[in-house]
């Protein structure tokens, strides 16, 4: 195993190095589902941070005690609990938001983030680095989706958080806000983060050559006013 | 005959994968060969079958009865784990070339949200036992359905000529939004 990382980069490596929608393409099916605006993916967002901060904390406590043969099912069985939790929290406090999310609220237990960073990260680490690590995945898995969100509602239905950003003669486009909307959004955002790493990367490389290349001009140079 | 819509509807109409996004996950795992596709297709609608039929019963039987209806989830979760776990042995007692061929996949399918949501939905559109039975099925094919297509056009796409940014994940995805579009075609088809 490695060494230990710092704390702090316990919680950052969530957010790009290791995003969990779009480098480690974890947890798709709300990501792609919920994303109608940029508030119910937000919401989604934090009821799954929720859920995984807490069965995260928890697992890491008895990880010990967990018996290899049956620790995916203890898993489940903890996810489940929380989630059944957040499910009744929301549909008391707000009825809206739980209706309009519909499905998706039950269905973050079978969500292969969490079910991934358990048997991954918590049933190995220590409490305090599992929740700063699953805090770390839940903003990066917001970032994910409120930005994912925050494009389909401007393109398709003209607002950002339910205010209107785009004038009227804007028409919307409708394949935003349908099924078809999110593939394709997803697919291009995450196809141009891949391009501008792949262009940050190929001029890293081509610094180092060329850095490579004038040192021995420059010792050369030296060499000849010697 | 409204059996028949049923099945129609959630197989075609409102395909889990492309209009629902359940079980993207296998959908964009397991869709790179069509010999491995198909068969996890077929895997995966017996499990659906079979999940359909036990938590409409235990949903029906147990948890109404008993007022316990918070325990749904915990309860269908466990239902489907240890479902995919009888279907492994039952797989590798009756036919070992199909086990090894799907091998790594079968204990996959606990994960597909596909499975639980099917277990979800039926609860939410009250259906009978019947209708319940005729939903999975629909939802099965319409996931074979959609992830043979899949795999047979990413078969295609390994000789073409994709830009490297694109390659891997972001290039499935767009062409499963093209898939949904085509899909939304048969949209409004049948209202069940």
């Amino acid at each position: 195993m490695k060494k230990q990382v710092s704390l702090f980069t316990e919680y950052t490596k969530g957010l790009w190095d290791q995003n969990p929608v779009f480098k480690q393409v974890l947890g798709m099916c709300p990501a792609l589902a919920v994303t109608v605006s940029a508030m119910n993916g937000i919401a989604m967002a934090l009821a799954t941070t929720f859920v995984l901060t807490f069965s995260s904390l928890i697992i890491s406590l008895i990880r010990k005690l967990i018996p290899t043969q049956v620790r995916i099912a203890s898993y489940i069985v903890i996810i489940a609990t929380f989630v059944t939790v957040v499910d009744l929290v929301m549909r008391a406090q707000f009825p809206e938001l739980s209706k309009e999310l519909g499905p998706y609220i039950p269905l973050i237990v079978v969500n292969c983030l969490i079910l991934g960073r358990q048997e991954a990260f918590s049933s190995k680490n220590t409490p305090l680095r599992a929740v700063l690590d699953a805090l770390g995945m839940g903003t990066g898995f917001m970032i994910a989706l409120a930005s994912l969100g925050g494009i389909r509602e401007i393109l398709g239905s003209r607002t950002l958080l339910g205010v209107q950003v785009m004038p009227d003669a804007f028409d919307p486009w409708l394949v935003m806000i349908l099924p078809a909307g999110a593939f394709l959004t997803l697919g291009l955002m995450m196809g141009g983060l891949n391009q501008m790493v792949l262009r940050k990367k190929t001029r890293e490389e081509r610094e180092l050559a060329a850095r490579h290349l004038q040192k021995p001009k420059m010792s050369l140079e030296h060499g000849q006013e010697a | 005959m409204e059996l028949i819509l049923i099945f129609i509807s959630a197989a075609i109409v409102n395909n889990f994968v492309l209009a629902y996004f359940l079980g993207i996950c296998p959908f964009i795992g397991v869709s790179n060969k069509l010999s491995s596709a198909f068969p996890m297709g077929l895997a995966t609608t017996f499990v659906m079958l079979l999940t359909a039929i036990v938590t409409w019963l235990i949903y029906h039987l147990i948890l109404v009865p008993y007022d316990v209806v918070y325990l749904q989830y915990v309860s269908f979760i466990l239902v489907v784990a240890s479902l995919v776990q009888f279907v492994e042995m039952f797989i590798k007692k009756v036919s070992q070339p199909l086990y090894r061929a799907l091998g790594i996949f079968l204990p996959l399918i606990t994960t597909n949200c596909a499975i639980l949501g099917l277990a979800l939905f039926i609860v939410l559109k009250d259906y009978s036992f019947v209708q319940a039975i005729f939903y999975g099925l629909g939802a099965g094919a319409g996931f074979t359905l959609a992830i043979s297509i899949m795999a047979g056009i990413r078969e295609e796409l390994e000789l073409a000529n994709v830009p490297r940014a694109f390659q891997g994940a972001p290039i499935t995805l767009i062409v499963a939004g093209l898939l949904a579009l085509a899909f939304m075609g048969f949209a409004g088809m049948i209202s069940v």
